[in-house]
């Protein structure tokens, strides 16, 4: 089992650990999760997530070229510093992973989800030339800041963070390092994303807990996210699921969802042209009950037509939360569903996303 | 009143004559974390010892309560079904689950007294 560098942070934090993706996380610390949620909600709170691959490629346009083959981005488009929300594509038009995608100076910073880097890294390295460079970068660590707070914060240690855009990334001193740090985030809120050295990663955390942020574990994470209408790979995304049935098509650029050139473009075609068959929606539970992943969706006269991918309680929203897959004809927002659990037939209600109003900064 | 007495699978039940009050252990309320679910069972049904008898579910997962003894269901708490973070303020006194007519008290002697119930905690810690 693999730690990242804040383990003995999180361990005096009193935080319980879980394994995930080969690494022991925390999932909550001595707050629990809701508060954890809550004040992520209404302050700052920061998340290790270290355990995610920090991969950057280098190169000029013929890396462009090459990653567009399984990124359906429009590389051309991509202004230095600025993100971008994709994924790697199979050849069936299947996810192998989402990422958010960076130009940096001489190349491209790619964000991996922790279960799937290795595999990522494979795939896009399959579809570069023999010269080009990559790197995946274990010296650094990954601390997302969240929250309203989170500008004021972070402008007290680290000048200029303010200025960055959503969805921007720049390099800043810290500790006469140069670090690189882009707003974003996962949880439906403000925030940054920073990358930061190791062996420097300490020192960040003491002086955000000295500003008042607090850690924040895998749990809340999940429960921010679900609320934000997010996906989570594993849950709503998978190889067996593409783009446009996880609602997602604003993730691949227009030129590109025009002329293809990617891999599973003819699978992908088909479906921008008549429709999926089932698609991803937000499910609200009425009363108390929560569905969990697994649970089997009905329509109203009894049909079966879906399945729950991630439930729980929405903390800021103070009800069940969910979202699921269901056949298209039955996805139409308000209308009404049956979930069954625990052998017995509740009603719910097909809700837009998110459930929780995201209060980005343009 | 008698003495509270813990299961295996962390419910404790308090005795009072031939009924007795169940809810789950502190212990348990701080391994789930924050509860948001809560479902009773329905007044009158019958049990045996170690049936399933009620659902707790934090926002992470969803667990079961088992009931330490047999008998019949005779009033439920409904407090912690209208806000669940009820069991997590006061777990072993207003945060009970439901109390139950006992069919046989000798059931209770399988019990772990406080004392017992808190070394099995610390030698079983998950």
């Amino acid at each position: 089992m693999e730690k990242t560098a804040l383990y003995n942070f999180h361990k005096n934090s009193g935080a319980r650990f879980v394994p995930f993706a080969g690494y022991e996380m925390p999932i909550q610390y001595k707050d629990g999760i809701v508060k954890e949620h809550i004040n992520t909600r209404q302050s700052a709170g920061f998340f290790d997530v270290s355990h995610m691959g920090q991969f950057f490629v280098y190169g000029g346009r013929e890396i462009e070229l090459s990653l567009e083959k399984i990124i359906p981005l429009d590389f051309k488009e991509i202004k230095l510093n600025q993100s971008k929300y994709s994924f790697l594509i199979n050849d069936e038009g299947g996810v192998i992973d989402d990422l958010i995608i960076t130009r940096v100076e001489n190349g491209f910073n790619i964000i991996l989800n922790a279960a799937c880097k290795d595999n990522d890294i494979k795939e896009i390295t399959k579809c570069l030339n023999s010269e080009s460079k990559y790197e995946l970068r274990k010296d650094l660590s990954l601390i997302a800041l969240q929250g309203p707070k989170s500008e004021t914060i972070l402008e007290t240690i680290i000048k200029g963070v303010k200025e960055l855009k959503f969805m921007n990334g720049n390099y800043f001193e810290f500790l006469d390092k140069k670090i690189y740090i882009t707003r974003s985030g996962y949880t439906g809120e403000d925030g940054f994303e920073i990358s930061v050295p190791n062996s420097i990663v300490e020192n960040l955390i003491k002086l955000l807990t000295d500003k008042n942020a607090k850690p924040i574990g895998l749990g809340a994470r999940d429960t921010l996210r679900l609320e934000a209408g997010l996906c989570l790979y594993g849950h709503e995304l998978n190889q067996k699921i593409n783009p446009i049935q996880a609602n997602l098509k604003w993730a691949i650029s227009k030129k590109r969802r025009e002329t293809g050139g990617f891999k599973g473009w003819e699978n992908i075609k088909k479906d921008l042209q008549n429709g999926v068959s089932k698609i991803r929606v937000g499910i609200k539970p009425a009363g108390k009950i929560i569905a969990r992943e697994g649970t089997k969706i009905y329509s109203n006269t009894g049909q079966e037509i879906g399945v729950i991918t991630s439930g729980t309680y929405g903390p800021s929203v103070n009800s069940p939360v969910a979202m699921g897959y269901v056949k298209s004809k039955f996805s139409e927002i308000d209308n009404k569903i049956l979930i069954e659990v625990r052998g017995k037939r509740h009603e719910g209600t097909i809700s837009k996303l998110p459930f929780y109003k995201k209060s980005y900064v343009k | 009143m008698s003495e509270k007495k813990y299961s295996k699978k962390h419910e404790w039940i308090m005795l009072d004559g031939d009924s007795a009050t169940v809810g789950i252990s502190k212990h348990a309320t701080e391994m789930l974390g924050d509860i948001v679910f809560v479902e009773l069972p329905e007044k009158g049904k019958s049990l045996n010892k170690e049936e399933k008898a009620a659902v707790v579910e934090s926002t992470k997962a969803a667990s079961d309560v088992y009931t330490p003894v047999s008998g019949e269901i005779m009033e439920t708490n409904q407090p912690i079904v209208d806000d669940p973070s009820n069991v997590n303020k006061d777990p072993e006194n207003n945060g009970w689950f439901f109390k139950i007519k006992i069919k046989d008290k000798s059931e209770l002697d399988s019990l772990m007294s406080q004392p017992d119930y808190e070394k099995f905690v610390k030698d079983n810690p998950n």
